[in-house]
């Protein structure tokens, strides 16, 4: 299926940005764990393996054209609704949330998968759908109709985090593909209006506490404030050179939460301090930079838009999670793609590089 | 011109990718001046708090919720217990920690050391409990050497006290540190260390009782001494739980039993409310809480009659004759008998090639049903039971409902069992024996039932066909005295059976106690009718049922009744369990179970209540005492399914 002009027009400088930060990651995770007591193969060791897993899936999924996701995405959209759906009736539960579909040989995570598949159902509707001068708030209402669907299944599980960043993902694309101002305009009318209802009626009692604690760090009690102080002391302490590989007494005595998977930068930023910390930004403004050239260099809408939208995943997820860890953004559990440790979302963000290998490798082909 | 269009489009959107990227750079920009100034400009600062970073989280236990009894007694409240704990981020040498604690207090080494390890996948600065259950001198002990031992303090702690001791042990249950098993399954509402419900009413109502932990987190020095609290959470104490029981009754039921294993369930007959729930014999819970010593503990599991056992909830028993109600309505409701049909009892019946031996050899003669459930007799129900076929019995029973369990509070309640031809088909892939219906129709066989099912059946024929949830919370209330929850009678079931069906069996059942020649005489009172039915079932089938059986062969005793007879209240099932002599053993506790529930109502009557005995010795005893063996003599189809 891949002639040998696609695998000259491999993008090297996609697989050099992603697999760094992967590696870097995995020394990351190395030290988080130290202090772990840890039975059976170790995180890092694991995280590697699911790095190759990875990078299997994505070139499966370049080695498709394109196209023929094009044609499959509503069917991908309708299966996904369901899987939502089904999620809410037979998922597993667990801490309090019911995220999981337990299919007998293996157990998936719709919502994770619902980030992409909102990538490309967009992609597809976008693509039929010409506007000249952007959006009217009339031609918005469907792309929007089709994302409320999915988000607000998600809502219900609850995973606010997963929702915020489908969302995220959704406006991005739309934002790409251009509103007029009166469409603009009336968004924000409705939006406000729309905050109030959810947070009077829809968000959980915890995820009001952690917004609450964001804004507010001296109302921080037990719970959560005391995640963001703990993160911002490691992140601070760390300094311009950082304490050293495997030395940051916050990460290695334990005071930060989760510090393998969402609080593996404060780890890093303990360590390495602020050469480290610009270091693996500038790698990170550099693969969404390059995703957005995928998108540009592109000469066909929907591959733009796939890219786009692929792009837009991989910067809010990136934005949300280093925020949260230096105390911008209240604590949502969302992994840093490549760097968090975990399956799901490294196989999520394979499948995205995937896409963008695939838009990229194919560019010269129109 | 479309074409144009989408040149043009495009073009557009390639312009909009340059403003993405513009806007991309613009937040990163912002992060990385958020991590200038933390890192750069504010870094003496968080070094400082990374360095002094000993803040410590000290939880504060709430205080369990109480248990009372439907009149307010307390059951179990609560009293200070003091524990010993260790914050690992201030040890310094943990061995030689260890080791003076050991000395000072006489604390097992081994045991602190597995407990530390069991803690310390925690964060460094959260305490690991390593002894509970402290004496004042101890305390006092770690006080005085306070600044040999840092890093060590004491917490306190509410345990629970049993104000009746042993009292109604299985139903109330006891606590413990939680497991690690339970520390995974839930969220983090439990840390180790924590006492937890681990059985009764204290596992079944945990989320009511347990109340809403609290703590203190504090910033301390390196050597440990607080510099400031920075947040404090006040524990919320847990709700109270009323229960049903009537502790007076239950004290006397208990004592009734004696030494006798078994159980009884009493329930009121118009609501399904539980006055009494006993499982016998019972054990210590609060030794339950600390280290049990071992030598109790194997004192428990060598009891023959398995005091940590639920007998009330969860042993399942041959009914035995008091079965015979089902059967009779059954039979009632089928037309297959009336008031007038009266068979001829010869002291056994043949069916086929086998013979069905009726507990009296010589035969009641010309028997109606009447005086078939008055003096128990077995071939009348064989041959009704033959009749009916085994699946017009189960369906009677299923109309009782005494198949699954009822749904009382307490967990792991079990239900029972009620053979039929399909159920024999699936479970041994073998047709159903008509033989096989005969014993069914008495009660053995395989049939079982729980105590619980056993009270409900009684309790529904005395209200003539009403079947409540039978329950045991009466309702929960909150530390300021204010009812949060009422439980509300619940109908689960009614059986569609006629009033003069009801009205027959219940006569039969009045006789039982009441006529000459009654097999339940022991349960007789003075002042107050009492019907009921005695029933004895085998635990294995002997020839014949000797005084010298080996304890764990000996029969089961049974009896159920419900009184007044005119108006019911109270519904009772008794099971003594390899108690013999056809169901007196559970007759007459019955019996002392409904005069301290009838006592309760007018307590002006006292002495009395013991009396009763003489007036009915003579005339009963002896019957009695030969029993009511339901002995079958193997029949040759018999499916042998009992106790599977």
């Amino acid at each position: 299926m891949i002639d040998r002009r696609l695998i000259t027009n491999i993008d090297w400088v996609l697989v050099g940005l992603v697999v760094t930060i992967c590696l870097i990651g995995i020394m990351n995770i190395y030290s988080a764990t130290a202090p772990y007591k840890i039975v059976g193969t170790a995180y890092y060791i694991k995280q590697f393996y699911w790095m190759l897993a990875g990078l299997i899936i994505s070139v499966l999924v370049c080695s498709l054209d394109y196209h023929i996701i094009e044609d499959l995405s509503y069917w991908f959209y309708g299966v996904l609704v369901f899987l939502l759906l089904a999620v809410l009736v037979v998922g597993r539960r667990s801490m309090g949330a019911t995220r999981w579909l337990d299919l007998g040989i293996f157990t998936i995570q719709p919502s994770e998968l619902m980030k992409l598949v909102i990538i490309v159902t967009f992609a597809r509707f976008f693509n039929n759908f010409q506007s000249v001068g952007g959006l009217t708030v009339k031609e918005v209402l469907i792309p929007l109709s089709l994302l409320a669907l999915p988000a607000a299944l998600i809502m219900k599980q609850p995973d606010l985090g997963t929702a915020t960043l489908v969302i995220l993902i959704a406006l991005s694309m739309i934002v790409y593909v251009g509103l007029r101002w009166s469409a603009i305009a009336t968004f924000i009318c409705v939006t406000i209006p729309m905050a109030w209802i959810s947070w009077a009626f829809l968000l959980r009692p915890y995820q009001k506490n952690r917004i609450l604690d964001f804004l507010n760090p001296e109302r921080s009690r037990l719970g959560s404030g005391y995640h963001i102080i703990q993160s911002k002391i490691a992140v601070g302490s760390g300094g311009f050179l950082g304490k050293g590989f495997v030395k940051g007494t916050q990460s290695q005595l334990r005071f930060l939460p989760e510090q393998h998977t969402d609080f593996a930068f404060s780890v890093f930023a303990e360590e390495w301090g602020f050469i480290g910390c610009l270091f693996l930004i500038i790698l990170y403004i550099s693969l969404v930079l390059w995703g957005l050239n995928i998108a540009r260099r592109c000469n066909d809408r929907f591959g733009g838009l796939l890219a786009v939208g692929v792009t837009a995943m991989l910067f809010w997820h990136i934005v949300i999670n280093i925020g949260m860890v230096i105390g911008l953004f209240p604590v949502v559990g969302v992994p840093l793609p490549f760097f968090s440790y975990g399956g799901t979302s490294m196989i999520t963000s394979m499948v995205g590089i995937g896409l963008l290998q695939n838009i990229s490798m194919r560019r010269f082909m129109f | 011109m479309k074409e144009r269009r989408f040149v043009r489009e495009l073009l557009e959107s390639k312009q909009r990718v340059l403003v993405l990227s513009f806007v991309v750079g613009i937040v990163f920009l912002f992060l990385v001046i958020r991590l200038w100034h933390l890192q750069i400009l504010n870094t003496d600062n968080y070094q400082t708090m990374s360095e002094n970073n000993r803040l410590r989280f000290v939880p504060i236990a709430a205080s369990r919720g109480t248990i009372l009894d439907r009149t307010g007694t307390v059951l179990v409240s609560n009293r200070p217990s003091f524990s010993l704990a260790a914050v690992p981020q201030e040890v310094k040498d943990k061995e030689a920690l260890l080791t003076l604690l050991s000395s000072l207090l006489g604390l097992d080494r081994a045991d602190m050391e597995e407990r530390w390890e069991k803690g310390a996948g925690r964060a460094q600065y959260y305490p690991i409990v390593l002894a509970s259950n402290l004496t004042r001198d101890d305390v006092d002990i770690v006080e005085e050497n306070h600044l040999r031992l840092p890093g060590i303090e004491i917490e306190m702690k509410p345990v629970r006290e049993y104000t009746n001791g042993q009292l109604a042990a299985h139903l109330l249950g006891y606590i413990g540190e939680v497991s690690e098993k339970e520390l995974n399954s839930g969220s983090e509402t439990y840390n180790p260390g924590d006492y937890i419900g681990k059985n009764g009413i204290e596992r079944a109502l945990e989320k009511e009782l347990h109340g809403g932990d609290g703590g203190r987190q504090l910033e301390v020095d390196a050597r440990g001494r607080v510099l400031r609290t920075i947040s404090e959470r006040y524990p919320t104490i847990g709700n109270s739980v009323m229960l049903t029981i009537d502790a007076t009754i239950q004290k006397q039921a208990e004592r009734a039993f004696g030494e006798q294993a078994g159980a009884a369930v009493a329930m009121d007959v118009n609501n399904g409310e539980i006055l009494t729930f006993v499982s016998n014999p019972g054990f210590d819970p609060s030794l339950f809480s600390g280290s049990l010593p071992a030598d109790v503990w194997k004192g428990y599991l060598d009891d023959k009659r398995h005091p940590l056992e639920n007998k009330a909830l969860s042993g399942q028993y041959p009914p035995g004759s008091t079965f015979k109600m089902i059967t009779a309505l059954a039979g009632l409701q089928n037309n297959l008998i009336n008031e007038s049909t009266s068979i001829n009892c010869n002291g056994s019946y043949k069916l086929g090639t086998s013979i069905f031996k009726c507990w009296k050899k010589t035969g009641h003669g010309a028997t109606d049903l009447r005086k078939a459930l008055r003096e128990s007799c077995d071939v009348f129900f064989y041959q009704l039971g033959e009749k009916l076929g085994v699946d017009k019995i189960a369906a009677a029973a299923h109309a009782f409902k005494l198949r699954a369990p009822l749904g009382v509070e307490l967990l792991n309640e079990r239900g029972g069992l009620i053979p039929t031809s399909a159920w024999k088909q699936k479970r041994f892939g073998k047709r159903w024996y008509h033989g096989e219906t005969l014993p069914v129709a008495i009660g053995q066989g395989a049939v079982l039932l729980t105590p619980i099912q056993l009270a409900s059946m009684i309790s529904t024929v005395a209200n003539e066909g009403t079947i409540y949830r039978p329950h045991l919370v009466k309702r929960i209330i909150d530390s300021d005295g204010k009812t949060l929850k009422e439980t509300k009678t619940e109908i689960i079931g009614t059986v569609p059976y006629s009033k003069e069906s009801f009205r027959l069996v219940k006569q039969g059942l009045f006789d039982v106690v009441n006529a000459p020649g009654g097999t339940g005489a022991m349960a007789r009172l003075y002042d107050v009718k009492v019907a009921g039915k005695t029933g004895t079932s085998q635990v294995v089938k002997l020839r014949d049922s000797k005084q010298g059986t080996p304890y764990q062969f000996r029969d089961h005793a049974l009896f159920v009744a419900f009184a007044p007879f005119e108006k019911p209240e109270i519904a009772v099932a008794v099971v003594v369990e390899h108690g013999e002599h056809g169901g007196a053993a559970a007759a007459s506790i019955a019996n002392k179970i409904l005069r301290a529930y009838f006592d309760g109502k007018k307590p002006v009557h006292k002495e009395a209540a013991d009396l009763p005995k003489e007036n009915d010795g003579d005339v009963d005893l002896t019957n009695n005492e030969n029993g009511e063996a339901d002995t079958v003599k193997e029949p040759l189809n018999s499916g042998d399914a009992t106790h599977d």
